[in-house]
């Protein structure tokens, strides 16, 4: 398959272990943004491929994880509503709120349908004039602007039955409090690559400047990764810092302009709360005062539901990169995909989830020790 | 459980953890660990019996003159008809299936039909039509059956189950249990077509693509298998709901052995591993119809893969893996760029991803 099966090549990814085993001369932490650039990392067993002195650390770029759980808890207060059909991406469906998942609550008679694009969701509510149709606006800079295209189109069409509840937030904002925590161990970093194919990447530049740190823009397949690693630690040795971009297929430094502008038109930053971490000024995305009718927290007057997290889970120090999955006293134990107490154990991106999936337990290094191909 | 549990399962309280789970959710039907979750913390210990423990895709009975294999599935597709196949082939492919996979060969057919109510009597037709086309290509006969009409409103037009009874020859004696370090884990073709298949006209989700379910009878594959190695066809399985993936951990659990797989061997069809790219599936614990599983002795492995490639079912049937005698219980994979992962059950369903 074009563009995937060149960047998973065994030949490519031993040269470019090899590079980076050459170049590194002592131990360096470089944190991968996103859930998905995790999950590579561990799906194809990379991060075991790595240097020692390569420590990585898995960063909070994951929507569903840190998607507060109140937030989950008013769309689970929507959502059992009668007159409510409740969509949303597939991998939301079972975080848990409070109490239960959008999943129980559909086996409770809720309707609750997965859709695959946020204009599936206005399709619906104009199929649906008598129902209400929510969809659940989660996500980074990656998925603004399908759901502000969303708000757009049904504004367009007039549909008054449409509406969002959004949980939107912002990457570097996050970056920030991470580098500016007096705990923080991240020496470079690796930017969502997907984030930066629509929002470019200048808005790293005055971070990167400020915090004196490598960033480097990377995408998602196993040699990127390798690639993009190569870049933060070559950066990292020769003491320089500054955004590079190993990323250029899809990645231009001043993203897409319109998906940008798209998102400016309809929504405005916001402060947020992220799961596990905290308020963060300035670190999300809001309807515009004059698109507030279409914002589900409002029509349904769901604001006051607040919750409280499970006093085991530690999936804020996860988010941050101060703690890895297995750390958890609760992991693999009492938190287990079917059972998750967090949602970095749920979702497809989730540190928990990657870790839990593809290498539970001292079982991996026998099987590392043992390997070889079949 | 007390002997006298066992007497009266009334007495015995639920065992799944109901506070997690006080209703019935989608994942118990999704052939993953949910799945398994039910049939042996809820039915095992309801019913009890050491062919049921077996866990495998039927179960065989000694009678007079020979061995019987038996096997039911039940049939709730949405939609009922897809690419390449529908509702009712598919519930004739299943069971006769499940039998093979017993090294069984398919007898006899019941069919239970659960009709909703205003469902089109030409839809009814051409769905009849279509199991008796797939009976006789497969070579069974459906010798019985039933049929319910529900109110409208609650069934989803129509849902099938069958039952099938198989003859199973002398000197075959497949078992998950069977599978022994050292084995060689065959696959008869392309993993996940089945599944992507019906989920590229699911509503909601409609792309284009070329693809059809390969749904199909596999009854003359695994006659090659043991034509060709009799005693020594060790397991079989239809790695349907839950995939491959899942078809395997079973196997691993059953036998207390470990499985290495290695990714760059196995089929994927260029199609479903690009639909699984976007939707943020892994072809692994895409549900197929129409493949099978055997784990074969080492010795007897490239004698097995000819066997399948012999049938035009099974052209590109593949090694993908080696049984071993590390992590028992657990499924390995080499990754293509060279690292080791475990390759888990399937939990709950597998979900769309946000981006």
């Amino acid at each position: 398959m074009k563009y995937v099966d060149e960047f998973r090549n065994e030949a490519d990814a031993r040269r470019l272990l090899d590079a980076i085993g050459r170049r590194i001369t002592r131990p360096w932490s470089i944190m991968e943004i996103c859930g998905g650039q995790t999950h590579t990392f561990v799906r194809f067993g990379i991060d075991r491929m790595l240097p020692e002195q390569v420590t990585l650390v898995h960063g909070p770029g994951c929507p569903v994880c840190v998607t507060p759980l109140e937030l989950i808890d008013r769309a689970l207060e929507i959502a059992r509503r009668r007159e409510v059909i409740f969509t949303s991406f597939g991998d939301m469906l079972r975080v848990p709120g409070t109490r239960g998942d959008l999943l129980s609550a559909k086996a409770a008679g809720a309707d609750v349908r997965i859709v695959y694009s946020p204009l599936d969701a206005v399709q619906l509510a104009q199929k649906h004039p008598d129902r209400q149709v929510v969809f659940f606006a989660v996500g980074f800079e990656t998925t603004a602007p399908a759901n502000a295209a969303a708000v757009f189109e049904a504004h367009r069409r007039g549909l008054e039955n449409f509406s969002i509840l959004v949980a939107h937030v912002l990457v570097p904002p996050a970056m920030e409090a991470i580098l500016g925590s007096e705990h923080n161990q991240v020496q470079a970093f690796l930017a969502a690559g997907h984030v930066c194919a629509v929002m470019g990447y200048h808005e790293y530049e005055p971070l990167a400047e400020r915090y004196q740190v490598p960033i480097v823009v990377t995408g998602f397949e196993p040699t990127d990764l390798l690639r993009g690693t190569l870049m933060a630690v070559e950066m990292l040795e020769e003491g320089r810092w500054g955004v590079e971009n190993q990323y250029a297929r899809a990645v231009s430094r001043a993203g897409n302009r319109s998906a940008q502008e798209l998102v400016a038109r309809m929504f405005s930053v916001v402060d947020r709360k992220w799961r596990g971490i905290g308020g963060i000024p300035a670190s999300g995305l809001g309807l515009r005062p004059e698109f507030v009718a279409y914002d589900a927290e409002r029509r349904f007057d769901v604001s006051a539901v607040a919750a409280e997290e499970s006093p085991e889970c530690i999936a804020g120090l996860i988010l941050q990169g101060l703690k890895k999955p297995h750390e958890c006293s609760a992991f693999g134990v009492a938190c287990t995909p079917e059972h998750p107490l967090g949602a970095p154990m749920v979702s497809s991106e989730g540190a928990c989830a990657a870790y839990y999936n593809y290498r539970r337990g001292e079982a991996v290094s026998e099987a590392t020790a043992h390997g070889g191909g079949s | 459980m007390t002997d006298e549990m066992v007497r009266d399962p009334t007495l015995m309280s639920c065992p799944l953890p109901l506070d997690d789970y006080p209703t019935v959710v989608l994942a118990h039907g999704g052939g993953g660990t949910f799945s398994r979750m039910l049939t042996e913390q809820v039915f095992l210990p309801a019913f009890g019996g050491e062919e049921l423990a077996e866990l495998h895709d039927g179960a065989v009975i000694e009678v007079e003159g020979g061995r019987l294999a038996v096997s039911t599935d039940t049939f709730v597709i949405h939609p009922l008809f897809f690419p390449g196949g529908d509702i009712a082939s598919l519930a004739v492919h299943g069971t006769v299936n499940d039998l093979a996979m017993c090294g069984a060969r398919p007898l006899s057919l019941a069919v239970g039909w659960i009709l909703e109510e205003g469902f089109p009597m030409a839809d009814l037709w051409r769905l009849a039509v279509s199991m008796g086309q797939a009976a006789r290509a497969a070579d069974v006969r459906i010798i019985t059956g039933d049929t319910k009409v529900v109110d409208r409103g609650k069934g989803d037009g129509v849902f099938i189950n069958t039952t099938g009874i198989g003859f199973v020859p002398e000197g075959v004696d497949i078992s998950p249990r069977r599978a022994h370090p050292g084995d060689a884990v065959l696959v008869s073709g392309p993993i996940g077509t089945h599944g992507i298949a019906i989920m590229s006209v699911r509503e909601g989700l409609e792309f284009e693509t070329a693809l059809e379910t390969d749904s199909a009878a596999l009854w003359a594959p695994v006659q090659s298998l043991l034509t060709s190695l009799g005693h020594e066809l060790h397991v079989l399985r239809d790695p349907t709901r839950g995939g491959v993936a899942s078809a395997l951990n079973e196997i691993a659990a059953s036998a207390g052995v470990g499985v290495l797989l290695d990714e760059t061997a196995i089929p994927v069809e260029q199609e479903v591993k690009a639909a699984c790219e976007i939707l943020g599936l892994d072809p692994l614990y895409v549900a197929n119809e129409g493949k099978l599983v055997a784990v074969v002795p080492e010795h007897r492995a490239d004698q097995a893969l000819a066997a399948l490639q012999s049938n035009p079912l099974c052209r590109r049937a593949a090694r993908i893996g080696t049984v071993v005698s590390d992590h028992p219980g657990r499924v390995f994979m080499r990754s293509r760029v060279g690292g080791i992962r475990i390759v888990e059950m399937l939990s709950g369903e597998q979900l769309p991803r946000i981006c």
